[in-house]
């Protein structure tokens, strides 16, 4: 190493701000260069958002912003006061299951689960604006969230189950409460 | 001693036990393990691919406020490596480092940033050695050596086994085909990064979070490097992100945040950058392959001589194992009638190969299906008959004498076949666009461990307790296969309970018993059996109790839908909570154990212990693709795939596995590939890792992945639990030399080697356009000094699975532990 590489003596003076997680404004404090993917694990402890690249590559850490699916690895914090953000925390209805999470629970939708909250939110952001997707739309939607294990294909088919007709009817009552 | 004419949970698709925590992010991964005082470690890597350490100067990063403990390879003396043969690494490298991203340092502070930032104070004065870029390089250049171990020069292991005269048998054939091919490194891309976290428990011991796929060996090493005993350690793996054989291996980091919470007596984090789970690779060994086959005019096999070189990187890893699967598996999907291996492992200056998905028998699987496809074309035979006509026969012992149980490989190639439209397509199909047709097989579980024991392979406990619960414990790892889902499905098979009415405490050293890991497709099979044991003496225990209540016969009675009755008078019975009480009354606490140990195997040479299994599974696949003449461009449309299942546990499960193996089989057949580059001189010409990150190192996306028609083909095997076998490995085989021969059908080039990218396609369209014989790949196998074959008789020709020249043959008899195997 060069002799001009000073010793880091202090640490950066950290910004105080709230923010509204999950629609509950959380107040938090956090050194400013943090990314809201570190500023949810590691100051909120929202741990359900994953990352596996930290460079805007593999979509595991999709949360959305206002309603738009962004990559929380590429949002600084301190641009998100004053922002809706959405985690996989706050997808289920308290116990109740968003219709993505039992559609992907009960098809194999989800294997390992590290990319799974990512697609989850992807997902949710694709149907709000797109509430009857084509099966192009959803490989399209999902081009920027990386899966090792699934091969996509029951990905596919829980999104389409999760908007079928038989929406209401599916049966959530093997998981305990 | 009960009866049971139907499953009520095995075979019927359902949600997996786990799945909740998924959906809901609540899947504790190594990294989301938070702990108070917990401190960070960050890992200063190597940039030079080999050099000796000068001196490494850390008083500045020391200095730094924030900064809790700076580590150097002198704190933490010790070798490891996962095979007892190659303990060959070191937690933090002392006097040298191997490849790009070797760590030298560790720091250890209030916060990563912190870390990260301290790593840039330590100053390291490197000496750097001469680069040994590739095999070829290797075999002439012994010196430096990467490692004073080995063979000799950098050449790691070499091996050579015989089984019959097979120069005789070339001879005879009416027609032998002499092909090379090359199969490139690639790696295997888990979407969590590797993580550990180490901790010291209120009353001192030790206790390790961790990505890992197998803790027991993990438990292993920390006790032999740290010095601490076994009895005081712990290792919890957590559930991985994705696993695929890249997290198999024991990781120096894991022992690094270990010995600093031991030091510090604080919680001690590292979870690894992309770029970092680049350099721990441990994935698929890039292979050149010269495969030798003497065929009859009608297409059956006389003999074949297959040779490899392995580019394993710059440790041992699981590499001997490696190099031993890459001859192993040849036999057991065809008869061989008399077949040669010889194998050769090289040590270079990149990251470490080992393991992946198919673990080293995929390379040659890639050849020996290619070959097959050009000899059904020079014998005018469809290559599904051909393949059709040489079948091994159910429970044969092979030449190099595994002995193999059920096989439903035809079953599947009739099956793909059919569903494929493959008679309708085949040659058929218009210029551009083609089909190919590939087969395969792997391993329910490897047959002997990666140490020498002869305890079980498997243990699982169970726990009754008199409110009707059910608890079972056992070592395996979920790595997202669904392990805990098959563990947790067959003891409520046998019980007669719903999946959900179980709790399940999986790969925990503490809590327990032990189960090897998640790897070589052995858990199905191995916990599978071990759970149905402790299962089924559970129920016993409970029938003794309820048929003295009931006043019926034990054998009478069914354990079903939560309930313990009279199979001859349903209405007989009890509360499953019910029986569990009276069978606390008879018999006191209710707890039961089952365990598992793989059937001994016939080979009995040195080196036959890397191959054996409980039995095998097989697949067939047809690739349809189309190409883009113009660009080369392959697109993949359809993927029709059978496989020999044995018996589908959870159909959803076995889908996702075969969705996903062939998925991975297409990313390495057409994109993904572990390769590396030098800096230019000005920089210091390194060889580094041409793209390590997610971005340029491509895999398929959503966009890319075709339609998969995946059949089960349901025989049972003796050997597995209900019957299952495998799923988690085989069904990538066939993908890979599925899409080189659908290529050829589409536009009559032949592509040895992959992945099959554009530009070796153009390269070879326009070879053909020359008059050429339009073929891409290896042209030349070099010449390798191979040691004397081991000489071992077929079962045919009255061998009896030793070797007539084995040297070490008496020791062998006595000791005979083959190095190592796995997957």
């Amino acid at each position: 190493m060069s002799e001009h590489d000073q010793p880091t003596t202090d640490a950066p003076e950290l910004v105080h701000l709230t923010l509204t997680v999950n629609g509950e404004a959380v107040a938090v404090s956090f050194e400013p260069f943090k990314t809201l993917l570190e500023v949810l694990r590691e100051d909120l402890h929202l741990t359900g958002t994953k990352h596996g690249c930290e460079l805007g590559e593999c979509g595991a850490c999709a949360v959305l912003l206002d309603g738009r699916a962004v990559l929380a690895c590429l949002v600084l914090g301190v641009d998100c006061e004053g922002r809706e953000i959405t985690t996989i925390e706050g997808l289920a209805d308290h116990a109740e299951l968003h219709p993505l999470q039992t559609a992907f629970a009960d098809l194999g939708g989800s294997q390992c689960g590290y990319c799974t909250p990512g697609i989850l939110l992807t997902a949710k952001a694709l149907l709000d604006r797109t509430p009857r997707p084509t099966r192009a739309q959803i490989r399209e939607a999902l081009s920027g969230n990386l899966c090792r294990c699934t091969g996509y294909q029951q990905i596919f088919e829980s999104i389409e189950a999760a908007i079928g007709p038989d929406d209401d009817e599916r049966d959530d009552s093997e998981v305990p409460a | 001693m009960s009866v049971k004419d139907r499953f009520t949970v095995v075979g019927t698709p359902r949600r997996r036990v786990d799945a909740r925590a998924k959906v809901t992010g609540r899947t504790l991964f190594a990294d989301d393990v938070q702990l108070p005082r917990m401190l960070f470690c960050k890992l200063l890597r190597s940039p030079h691919p080999h050099a000796l350490i000068r001196s490494i100067e850390t008083s500045r990063a020391e200095a730094i406020p924030g900064v809790h403990l700076v580590l150097t390879g002198k704190d933490i003396p010790g070798e490891f490596g996962i095979l007892p043969v190659s303990q060959d690494e070191e937690p933090l490298c002392r006097e040298k480092v191997r490849q790009v991203g070797d760590p030298v340092a560790a720091v250890i502070a209030r916060n990563e940033w912190t870390a990260q930032e301290a790593l840039e104070s330590i100053d390291v004065d490197y000496e750097p050695l001469t680069t040994i870029a590739d095999p070829q390089q290797a075999l002439q250049t012994p010196e430096p050596r990467i490692h004073d171990y080995g063979e000799e020069g950098n050449i790691h292991k070499r091996v050579a086994l015989n089984f019959g005269d097979v120069d005789e048998a070339l001879e005879r054939a009416d027609h032998v085909f002499d092909d090379t091919f090359f199969y490139e490194g690639n790696t295997h891309l888990p979407l969590e990064q590797h993580a550990s976290v180490a901790a010291v428990d209120p009353d001192g011991k030790l206790t390790l979070w961790s990505s890992t796929q197998t803790p027991h060996y993990v438990h292993r090493a920390l006790s032999k490097v740290l010095q601490i005993p076994a009895a005081h350690i712990r290792v919890i793996a957590c559930p991985n992100g994705g696993g695929f054989g890249g997290k198999s291996d024991i990781f120096n980091h894991e022992i690094v945040v270990a010995k600093a919470a031991l030091l510090l007596d604080r919680p001690v984090k590292i979870a690894l950058t992309r770029e970092e789970v680049f350099y721990c690779h441990r994935g698929r060994h890039p292979a050149l392959m010269r495969l030798r086959t003497g065929v009859t005019n009608d297409g059956k096999i006389t003999g074949m001589h297959l040779q490899t070189l392995l580019d394993g990187g710059a440790y041992g890893s699981y590499g001997v194992a490696s190099l031993f699967y890459s001859g192993a598996l040849q036999t057991v999907t065809y008869h061989v009638p008399r077949y040669r291996f010889e194998g050769c492992r090289i040590f270079t200056n990149k990251p470490a190969c080992g393991p992946k998905r198919g673990h080293g028998t995929v390379q040659p699987r890639f050849g020996q299906e290619i070959q097959l496809d050009r000899i059904a074309e020079r014998l005018s035979i469809d290559p599904a008959e051909l393949r059709l006509g040489i079948v091994e026969k159910p429970n044969a012992v092979t030449a190099n004498h595994l002995r193999l149980g059920t096989i439903g490989l035809a079953e599947c190639i009739r099956r793909v076949v059919e569903v494929s439209g493959w008679k309708d397509k085949y040659r058929k199909l218009p210029a551009g666009r083609g089909v190919g047709l590939a087969c395969s097989s792997y391993l329910c579980g490897a047959g002997l461990p990666i140490y020498w024991n002869k305890m079980p392979h498997s243990g699982v406990q169970l726990k009754l307790d008199r409110g009707g619960g059910v608890t079972v414990f056992c070592g395996c790892a979920e790595i997202g296969q669904g392990s805990d889902d098959v563990l947790v499905g067959l003891v409520a098979e046998v019980l007669g309970i719903r999946p959900f009415d179980v709790r399940c405490v999986t790969g925990d050293t503490d809590l327990t018993p032990i189960d090897l890991g998640s790897y070589s497709s052995r858990v199905t099979l191995m916990m599978g059996n071990a759970a149905i044991q402790a299962a089924e003496r559970a129920r016993d225990l409970l029938a003794t109790a309820v048929a003295a209540k009931l006043e019926v016969d034990g054998s009478r009675l069914v354990f079903a839908d939560g309930r313990v009755f009279d199979s001859e008078d349903p209405d007989r019975g009890m509360s499953f909570q019910e029986a569990v009480v009276r069978a606390e009354e008879m018999h006191g606490t209710i707890g039961t154990v089952g365990s598992y140990r793989p059937p001994k195997s016939p080979a009995r040479f040195k080196g036959g212990g890397v191959g054996p299994s409980p039995t095998y599974s097989y697949t067939a696949a047809v690739v349809e693709v189309e190409v883009d003449q113009a660009t080369g461009w392959v697109s993949v449309p359809r993927v029709w795939v059978a496989h020999d299942i044995g018996r589908s546990l959870n159909p959803t499960l076995v889908r996702g596995q075969v969705d996903g193996g062939v998925y991975m089989g297409l990313g390495e057949a057409l994109m993904e590939e572990q390769v590396f580059r030098r800096l230019p001189p000005k920089m210091s010409d390194a060889l580094v890792h041409k793209f390590p990150s997610m971005l340029e190192y491509k895999s398929p996306t959503s966009l890319d992945m075709p339609e998969v028609f995946t059949e089960l083909i349901e025989d049972p095997d003796p050997n597995g639990p209900f019957g299952a076998k495998e799923v988690g490995q085989g069904p990538l085989l066939p993908i890979m030399p599925a899409v080189a021969n659908a290529v050829h059908d589409a536009v009559g080039v032949r592509i040895d080697e992959v992945p099959i990218t554009p530009d070796k396609i153009r390269k070879a369209l326009d070879d053909l356009e020359r008059g050429g014989e339009g073929r891409y790949g290896p042209t030349q196998f070099p010449d390798i000094d191979y040691p004397d074959a081991l000489q071992v008789a077929p079962p045919w020709e009255g061998g009896d699975g030793t070797a007539a020249n084995d040297p070490d043959r008496k020791r062998a008899a006595k000791l005979d532990r083959p190095v190592g195997r796995r997957s």
